[in-house]
């Protein structure tokens, strides 16, 4: 068996009487994308929170890359970024700010160096100097991951990243995410979106009532139906499709990167 | 792993000082109310008050100091909470640092805002005519007894700040505190206190650390009372910590 990025076998955990995990077993391949899909309450949040050493499990283990998440957190937290369900950004400091601030408490060699190339990446390099409580949701989600990846940590747990978010500021997220498993980050993504985890994972697994009841890649999953019927029908394009085509998204970055009202 | 802890909250505190300055108004916001009261009490009620000194001001000014500390933690406590509630107090949870300077940062900030808002009520306490003859061991003195004062109290602040589920819950623990020097020897000599209130007036915290300050700002011998009211601070500092420190494990299991 390959060695895992993250392995998790059995884990359970309740509030009071709401028993929220009832034996939760998955496993992540190095350098992939895993999704862990459900709805609201199904106990997503509690998984990373798990996994990312901010809370106890009452039974099962956690691994990651190999550090046990209950007995070595201090090694599991050199190894991972948690990107939480909202931005956890300082609104008081600049986009820099934030930015220089983690990657000294992460003793990066050069801070400056490291945000500037950050800041770049994520086009916010002229936004970096104005504070964070006048940037859209989207600038501030692309802020949040930015800091997830500084000192480069092989696993990163995206909690739910574009919730809330709107079309384009989730298109701007997705790319984020395809870049960081392109250069063979292990990335844990929870969502209720199917069709971003559609989009997003190498592999799927299914979190419903506090228990995976499905985990595969996408094929697998969609194996477990019954075969296809063939039907044709007319694409009439949704009215998503025609949003992203009235205001060009897509097209040109720059309009993504600052919506209207923002120029001051 | 001392030098990381040192080093994580020196960094965090720079953050948390960051938004003491980039939002002063909350130092005004802080110093608004005691330098109001300590006009109002002055100019208005100050004349009929006896207290047996040629100013009022004097015998007022230590009182409005605890009163000014009783504000501006509950700043502390809405820091804490915004933190725990953006999310960032997780973020840095999660992150390989020393996890405790997180509230060690806000506890240092909070003794830093609140020498600067105390700062500005002695000046307004000095336009309005305070004069003491005290020399540099008093006024060390005095600013240690508020330190040790302002420390106990930021660690309540701790306790409310991560056990708060609204913002105006995580400042709500502080009227208590800032109602309390108003039944103490702050504005009146206890002397004219009915029984009870005279006895609950003579026996509570801010009755000796007001008592304590004025005597060194009086050039006067402070006897035993400046130990009962470190003792008081101390011991509210101890508990505080223990209390808060038990809440902050609890919070992050």
């Amino acid at each position: 068996m390959t060695a895992r990025a993250i392995h998790v076998q059995g884990l359970e955990k309740s509030y009071d009487d709401l028993r929220v995990l009832r034996g939760v077993d998955f496993g992540v391949a190095p350098g992939s994308v895993f999704a862990l899909l459900g709805s609201n309450g199904a106990g997503k949040t509690t998984v990373v929170r798990i996994l990312s050493t901010l809370l106890k499990a009452d039974a099962g283990t956690a691994t990651v890359e190999g550090f046990d998440v209950a007995t070595q957190p201090a090694d599991v937290r050199e190894s991972i970024s948690l990107t939480g369900q909202f931005a956890a950004v300082d609104e008081i400091l600049t986009g820099r700010e934030n930015l220089v601030l983690v990657a000294r408490l992460r003793r990066v060699k050069s801070p400056g160096r490291v945000t500037d190339e950050l800041l770049a990446r994520f086009q916010l390099t002229e936004a970096g100097e104005r504070r964070v409580s006048t940037y859209s949701g989207g600038m501030r989600r692309r802020l949040d991951i930015a800091m997830s990846l500084i000192g480069d940590p092989p696993v990163i747990f995206l909690d739910e990243p574009t919730t809330g978010l709107d079309p384009q500021a989730r298109l701007e997220v997705w790319k984020s995410v395809k870049a960081l498993a392109g250069q063979g980050t292990t990335v844990l993504l929870t969502t209720q979106y199917l069709d971003e985890a559609e989009h997003l994972a190498d592999r799927i697994a299914i979190l419903h009532e506090g228990r995976i009841i499905a985990d595969g890649t996408l094929d697998e999953l969609k194996r477990l139906l019954p075969p296809a019927e063939v039907e044709y029908v007319e694409k009439q394009p949704s009215l998503e499709d025609v949003f992203l085509a009235i205001i060009g998204a897509g097209a040109d970055d720059q309009a993504t990167a600052r919506p209207p009202g923002e120029q001051r | 792993m001392i030098t990381r802890f040192l080093g994580d909250t020196a960094l965090l505190t720079g953050r948390t000082l960051r938004h003491v300055t980039r939002s002063l108004d909350t130092v005004m916001t802080v110093t608004v109310t005691p330098i109001a009261l300590m006009l109002m009490f002055v100019y208005v009620f100050g004349g009929a008050i006896r207290t047996g000194s040629d100013h009022y001001v004097d015998y007022l000014l230590p009182g409005i100091l605890l009163i000014t500390v009783g504000m501006g933690i509950s700043y502390t406590s809405f820091r804490l909470f915004a933190d725990l509630k953006s999310g960032i107090f997780e973020r840095f949870q999660s992150m390989p640092i020393a996890r405790s300077s997180v509230l060690w940062a806000h506890v240092l900030t909070s003794v830093v805002s609140n020498l600067i808002s105390l700062a500005l009520v002695v000046l307004v306490a000095l336009l309005m005519g305070f004069r003491s003859g005290a020399g540099p061991a008093a006024w060390l003195a005095v600013t240690g007894i508020l330190v040790v004062f302002t420390l106990a109290l930021t660690w309540l602040a701790v306790i409310a700040g991560l056990t708060a589920k609204t913002p105006d819950g995580a400042g709500a623990f502080s009227y208590p505190i800032i109602f309390l020097p108003f039944v103490s020897s702050a504005f009146v000599p206890t002397g004219t206190m009915p029984g009870p209130v005279r006895a609950f007036a003579e026996n509570q915290p801010v009755t000796s650390i007001v008592d304590t300050i004025r005597d060194l700002f009086a050039q006067q011998p402070v006897h035993t009372g400046i130990w009962t009211a470190l003792a008081w601070c101390l011991g509210i500092l101890v508990v505080a910590y223990v209390l808060a420190m038990a809440t902050y494990r609890r919070k992050i299991a």
